[in-house]
């Protein structure tokens, strides 16, 4: 099972701050997490840039066991 | 003991670290507690530098959109801040080879009006590679590290809308 890490903006819409998928891919996982978490969530999703394990990564990504795949929204630290 | 509490890597006292042979150059550190920048000029003191930059971002009572913020929180992982952070002072060293000491502190959780929401300190032999060092890392750290600030207000908060999209450091 991978590791979903949900920050800022897109734990708030989620509800949730992390959270286990099953793979096969990035594109797999996410469209499962819109379908678990619904329209505010995949909204969020739309601008935000996705992560695994602390690097970009694109939805053909595969993903294996163990793996961290992070939503991070539009940023504003500082 | 301040040093202590902050947590400066590989010694128990700063005020000793000064002096060492063989100070850390780099001090990277995301916390929930207060920052300080007395702290962070002192160790950024070094013998071979003639100018200490440091800069203090606060909470102020607006935003552009909203008046009366009381104050800002802050949502990040520590462990990926951190990492983004020290991308940031690894390639201010790039550019600027002659830096000796670059320090950031940034807050998590509830920061109060007035107080420090991220710190910077750099140090170098001469004045200009610290100022334009320092301003690189306060510039490309708000948009290369992943954080969230929320505004307060009394009754109310919302995400800032001052946001932008994640670069690398590499690209600023």
């Amino acid at each position: 099972m991978a590791r979903l890490l949900l920050l800022g903006p897109a734990r708030e819409a989620a509800g949730v701050r992390n959270d286990v998928f099953e793979g096969p891919t990035m594109e797999a996982v996410l469209s499962e997490a819109v379908t678990r978490y619904g329209a505010k969530f995949e909204a969020v999703l739309e601008v935000s840039q996705v992560w695994l394990n602390g690097e970009p990564a694109n939805l053909e990504t595969a993903v294996e066991s163990y793996d961290e795949i992070a939503v991070l929204p539009p940023i504003s630290g500082g | 003991m301040v040093g202590k509490l902050l947590g400066v890597p590989g010694e128990h006292d700063y005020r000793m670290r000064r002096v060492s042979s063989t100070p850390t150059s780099n001090w990277v550190l995301v916390t929930p507690d207060q920052l300080s920048l007395e702290s962070l000029a002192t160790w950024a003191t070094r013998p071979n530098c003639g100018a200490v930059v440091t800069f203090s971002g606060v909470v102020r009572d607006h935003s552009r959109t909203r008046e009366n913020v009381i104050a800002l929180e802050y949502e990040t992982s520590i462990e990926m801040a951190e990492k983004r952070i020290h991308e940031v002072v690894d390639e201010a060293r790039v550019r600027w080879p002659s830096l000796e000491a670059v320090a950031i502190h940034h807050r998590v959780g509830r920061v109060e009006l007035s107080d420090a929401t991220v710190i910077v300190a750099v140090s170098s032999p001469h004045r200009d590679d610290a100022f334009d060092a320092a301003r690189y890392c306060i510039d490309t750290l708000k948009v290369s590290v992943p954080m969230w600030k929320r505004e307060l207000w009394e009754g109310g908060s919302a995400w800032s809308d001052e946001s932008s999209p994640i670069v690398n450091a590499r690209d600023r």
